[in-house]
Order: structure tokens, then C-alpha cells, then sequence
């Protein structure tokens, strides 16, 4: 009875201890056969150098334009696990709410990094442990360099200058100003509107998303307002910014389009998109 | 004058009729005075209260240039706007549920349960994903594909209701409109799927109502086909009181069955179709309101639909209200208050009721 206790507890232990090896042997491992769910993560993946491991991407993306000619598995809400499975990944990168992905990537011993979105630090930490685990350290670091560097010289250049009231509008109907979105005082549109040199709007309601009403608008007066498109797709309809007349970005024509999947993406483009971002908001200081 | 049988003779049951004709003149006149108190109350108040504090004087005050008035802008661009929008959308739901209830004779029966909603929402939803390339820049795209997506709808449910025994069935009009419901509702499933985050967040903003209208367009728009459904509504309440105890009952009385369904139909639908052009699919006034007032009035359509349409626009410019100051700056969706006050309410009221 007494032996058998013990021998089924040396059991456990050895599996344990087998497990551990097992899992950290493979997290040393360089990952040969990368998949990515997360469009940012996919840019950063590519930046860090480990883009030529890359065997499929989300249903997503569309950055860097290597990925157009590499499979497409799903994404958030429809993950293909059959098409993941098969093309036999090593390391796949999901969202951090994908438990049961995460989970069965675990009974099938496919190692997966979970993505986590936040604020701009948060791309700086992601592209330093992505690039941990894919054994890209130093272009990571590389990476990460480079971006700060970008951000000091915006930051910089703004300085001293007057700071605008912005908002940042990512999405409305077409047309008209209603179900206007913008970003809030949380997230890193927030953290790279400090940075080009404005002022959020609604840097108090710590959200990364704030339905702005008319009435919101017209109360918060921005001076400028900037549009996010991440496509080119619809014609661009600054003028029924016009029913707001006494908001100074209206009165004062600083309504401001910026297309391009950067700046609405959290991944490694975001020092150029703040760099552009700077521009329209201080178009004298570069 | 009561009218009068060959011999000259008025029948008892022409005078049962006559007198109840002059009985409800008065309450007629106090429930339509009431009504339109009500609703005069909702839109003079409402727009004075907002998530942000105005000052009245200034807003009113014409000497201040109009462009840099932001009391003014607020209280004409922001408010006044959106709760005349919240008044015309209540009363064409509210008004709509009285007569879809009527006409199918069905007391669970709403604005939406023939596809109504789905349809408009499918017109929507086509613009917010993939219409952006062909949207115009000079209109609202969105109430545009909206209006036509319900009207597209009740032509289908229409179709197949007047296609069958060459009459209009009101068992096919329910059947073919919760089909297509669920029919849409799966394309829209469908399309969210294919698309893009952002506009499937979009489009499911836009399926919880929306009255922030930010100009007096959308509402110049609908006020026309309001105008038309609504005088269609009150000429045809004495019928919808025959119609809904039993379609040979109104036939025996003279009433032209089919044309009265068909003319209800299609009011209701134009009205439910502008207002969701207006707000979107906003639930449960079309079913809490009718029932309230049913239970204030009593079941007489010539009172209930008067009733419904004052009692309507109160309700839901005291939704809206509510919605765009409780959690100030943010805003809670004016269909999660109808359907967070509604439904406790209703089941008080059901509860109530069978006590």
C-alpha cells in the first residue's frame, strides 16, 4: 500500500519534472514554423527578422506585403485550428482572450505567445518577448531602438510648441456625423497623440473608445480633428463637419485625414505613424 | 345622423352604436389632449437637461454670432434635433405595435415580427461593410440603405401574404415575416462575419438605436411618410376595433377585410420603416407602449392609437434622455434603456395584470 503511494508519487514526480524539461527545452528551441492571429504581432514577427518562418496569418492582415502570398487561418472569432494543426507550427501567436485556442494548441504541444493589447509601452514589450521567444533578441532590441528613437525626435521637435486640443476620430458612418468613435484616454492612439504634440479631447474618460455625440463634440471643442481611415475604400466626406460650426477645428479648417492601416495597428510602423501624426498636427515643425 | 335600416326604423344595434360614437367624443377629445400634452411636456423639457450643463440665455440669445454660440449649437444641433427624432420615432413604433398587434391579432406581435427590422438592418449593415466604395459623400448612406433594406423586406412579406387564396393572409403575412426575420438576420450574421472588426462594431452599434441625428435632415425626411402612415392609422382605427375581435365580425359590419389589412400593413410598415431610418431598431416601445396604454385607455383603437402615438414619443425621449446623461460622457444606447426599463416593466405589467 505504502509502495504504491510512493510509487505513484514518484510517477507524478518524474512527469513533472519530464514536463518541465519538456516545455522548457522547447521554449529554447528556436521556432522554425510561426503563425500569427494578431495582424500587429504579424508586423512585428517580420520586423524582428523572423518573417521567412512565418507559415500562416490571420485572415487579417495585410502588413508587411509578404504576407499576401502566405496562408490564411482565421482570426479572433474563427480560428481554422484544422488548417493551423496542419501546417504543423511551432509557436502561434493568438489573442490573449483565445483560452480554448491557447488550450488546444497545449494538447497538441504547439507552444503559443499570448497577445495582449494595450498602450504604447505594451508594443515595446510585446516586440522584446515575441522576439524572446523566436530567438530574435538583438533585432528586437534593434526594433525597439529604432521606434523610441523615432518617437524622441517627434517629441522633440514638438516641444515648446502650443498643444492642440485633438480628437481622434477611428470610425463613423459615411456621409454623416453619427456613431462617431473616438479614442479615449486609454490605449496607444492616446499615448502617440501625447507624443505628436496634442492634447486628447477625452483623455479623461480612460477607455481606449468613446462615443463622441454631438453634443460631446461641441462641449470638448477640439481644435483639431483627426480622421483615421485604415483604407482608402470610401470617398472622403470632411464636409459634414460643417453642422458643428463653433467647434475651433470646424471654424479654423483642421480636419485632418490621415489614411493607412499604421496608425490604427499596434505593431511596429507606430514611430512612423506618430511621425505623421506629428506633421498634421504641427505641420511647421518639420 | 345614425343611419337608418329600409323602413325608416333605426336598429337597436345602430344605436348601441351611435351613443358609444357620442360617448367617446369626450374622452376622445381628453385622451388626445393628454396625448399631445405629453408629448409637447417630453420635447419642451428635455432638450433643457444633456451630459453637459447650458446656459438657456445664451442659447436663445440671437444677438451672439451663431457660430461661436456653443450653448445655441448645443441646444439646436445636439438637442433639439435628437429629441424630436426620439419624439417621431417613439410615436411611429408605439403607433405601429398598436396596429401590428391589431392586425395579426396577436398581443406579442411588434413593429419588428415581420421583418422589418432585419431587412432595414441588412440595408445598413451592407453600407457600413462593404458600401463604403459606392456611398455617397453628400447624404447619409446609412438611414438611405436603411429605409430601403425595410422596405425591400415588407415587399417580400407583402408579396407572399397577397400571393396566397388571392386575398391576404394575415397566417402567411406572420409566417413569411419571422422566416425573413431569421433569413436576414442570418445574411447579416453572415456578412459581420466577412468583415472587417471596426464595422462589425459598427454595425452592432447600430442595431442598438441611435438618435444623436446631429441635424433636422433625417427628420424633414420621414416627417412626409410619418404624416401619410399616421392619418392612415386614425381613419382606419374604428376597423382595426372590428378587426381585431374577428375578421368575420368586421366583415359582417361592412368592412373591406383584405383592403384594411393591406392599408394597415403598409402604413405600419412605412412608419416602422422611417423610424428605423431614423434610430435604428429600437425595441420594446412597440410592445410595452400599446399595452400601457391599452390598460390607461382601454382596448378601443380610436383612443389606444391617439394614446399610443403621445405616449410613445414621451416614452422614448425619456429613454434617450436618460441614456445620453446617466453614464455622462459616455453614452448607454437608447435601445439597451428601452430594453432595461422595458422589460422588468412589462412583466410588472403582465404580472399585474393577471392578478
Amino acid at each position: 500500500m505504502l509502495n504504491r503511494r510512493i510509487g505513484t508519487r514518484t510517477i507524478l514526480a518524474a512527469l513533472v519534472i519530464g514536463l518541465t524539461l519538456g516545455l522548457s527545452l522547447q521554449a529554447q528551441t528556436k521556432p522554425s514554423r510561426i503563425i500569427s492571429l494578431v495582424p500587429g504581432a504579424t508586423e512585428m514577427l517580420f520586423a524582428i527578422g523572423a518573417g521567412p518562418r512565418m507559415v500562416a496569418v490571420s485572415s487579417y492582415d495585410k502588413e508587411p506585403p509578404e504576407v499576401t502570398s502566405l496562408p490564411r487561418v482565421g482570426a479572433l472569432i474563427d480560428p481554422d485550428v484544422e488548417r493551423i494543426l496542419s501546417l504543423k507550427p511551432d509557436l502561434i501567436v493568438v489573442y490573449g482572450s483565445q483560452h480554448d485556442l491557447a488550450q488546444q494548441m497545449g494538447r497538441a504541444g504547439i507552444a503559443h505567445f499570448s497577445y495582449v493589447h494595450g498602450g504604447l509601452p505594451d508594443i515595446f514589450r510585446t516586440i522584446r518577448e515575441l522576439s524572446a521567444r523566436t530567438g530574435d533578441m538583438e533585432q528586437g532590441e534593434r526594433v525597439v531602438k529604432g521606434i523610441e528613437a523615432t518617437l524622441a525626435d517627434v517629441a522633440k521637435r514638438v516641444a515648446g510648441r502650443p498643444r492642440p486640443k485633438t480628437m481622434i476620430v477611428f470610425g463613423r458612418e459615411p456621409g454623416a456625423l453619427r456613431n462617431v468613435y473616438a479614442s479615449g484616454g486609454y490605449g496607444f492612439l492616446h499615448d502617440v497623440l501625447a507624443i505628436a504634440g496634442g492634447d486628447d479631447v477625452f483623455s479623461d474618460v480612460k477607455r481606449e473608445s468613446v462615443q463622441a455625440s454631438t453634443e460631446l463634440i461641441l462641449t470638448r471643442a477640439p481644435e483639431v480633428i483627426v480622421e483615421l481611415r485604415a483604407d482608402d475604400e470610401s470617398a472622403p466626406d470632411p464636409a459634414v463637419w460643417q453642422t458643428l460650426a463653433s467647434v475651433p477645428a470646424v471654424r479654423n479648417n483642421r480636419i485632418v485625414l490621415l489614411t493607412g492601416s499604421d496608425l490604427v495597428t499596434a505593431g511596429p510602423r507606430i514611430g512612423q505613424a506618430t511621425l505623421r501624426l506629428a506633421k498634421a498636427l504641427h505641420p511647421e515643425a518639420f | 345622423m345614425p343611419p337608418t335600416n329600409g323602413e325608416g326604423v333605426v336598429s337597436a344595434r345602430d344605436r348601441i352604436a351611435h351613443s358609444t360614437i357620442q360617448g367617446i367624443r369626450a374622452r376622445l377629445v381628453t385622451v388626445c389632449l393628454g396625448s399631445v400634452a405629453l408629448a409637447l411636456g417630453a420635447i419642451v423639457l428635455a432638450p433643457l437637461a444633456g451630459s453637459t450643463s447650458i446656459s438657456l440665455a445664451h442659447a436663445f440669445d440671437l444677438t451672439r454670432p451663431w457660430a461661436s454660440n456653443v450653448d445655441a449649437q448645443i441646444f439646436f444641433v445636439a438637442r433639439l434635433p435628437r429629441v424630436l427624432a426620439a419624439a417621431l420615432v417613439g410615436s411611429a413604433l408605439a403607433a405601429s405595435g398598436v396596429v401590428f398587434q391589431a392586425l395579426l391579432r396577436n398581443p406579442l406581435a411588434t413593429p419588428f415580427t415581420l421583418g422589418i427590422s432585419s431587412g432595414a438592418a441588412l440595408g445598413a449593415m451592407l453600407v457600413l461593410t462593404i458600401g463604403g466604395a459606392f456611398a455617397a459623400t453628400t447624404w447619409a448612406a446609412v438611414p438611405a440603405a436603411s429605409f430601403a433594406g425595410a422596405l425591400a423586406a415588407v415587399s417580400i412579406v407583402y408579396a407572399l401574404a397577397a400571393a396566397r387564396h388571392r386575398g391576404f393572409s394575415t397566417s402567411v403575412l406572420l409566417l413569411a415575416g419571422v422566416t425573413l426575420n431569421s433569413f436576414f438576420s442570418a445574411l447579416i450574421l453572415m456578412l459581420q462575419y466577412f468583415a472587417d472588426m471596426a464595422s462589425v462594431m459598427q454595425t452592432l452599434r447600430w442595431l442598438l438605436g441611435d438618435l444623436d441625428v446631429a441635424s433636422y435632415t433625417p427628420i424633414v425626411v420621414a416627417l412626409p411618410m410619418l404624416v401619410v402612415a399616421i392619418t392612415a392609422f386614425l381613419v382606419l382605427a374604428p376597423r382595426l376595433n372590428l378587426l381585431s375581435v374577428s375578421i368575420d365580425a368586421a366583415a359582417m359590419r361592412g368592412v373591406d377585410v383584405v383592403r384594411t389589412q393591406r392599408i394597415s400593413f403598409l402604413s405600419a410598415s412605412l412608419a416602422t420603416g422611417a423610424a428605423v431610418s431614423i434610430g435604428g431598431p429600437i425595441g420594446f416601445v412597440g410592445i410595452i407602449v400599446p399595452h400601457l396604454v391599452r390598460l390607461i385607455v382601454g382596448p378601443d383603437h380610436r383612443l389606444a392609437l391617439p394614446a399610443s402615438l403621445g405616449f410613445g414619443a414621451a416614452f422614448l425621449v425619456a429613454c434617450d434622455l436618460v441614456g445620453r446623461t446617466v453614464i455622462a460622457p459616455l453614452e448607454l444606447p437608447v435601445g439597451i434603456v428601452t430594453a432595461v426599463i422595458g422589460g422588468p416593466f412589462f412583466l410588472w405589467l403582465l404580472v399585474k395584470h393577471a392578478q
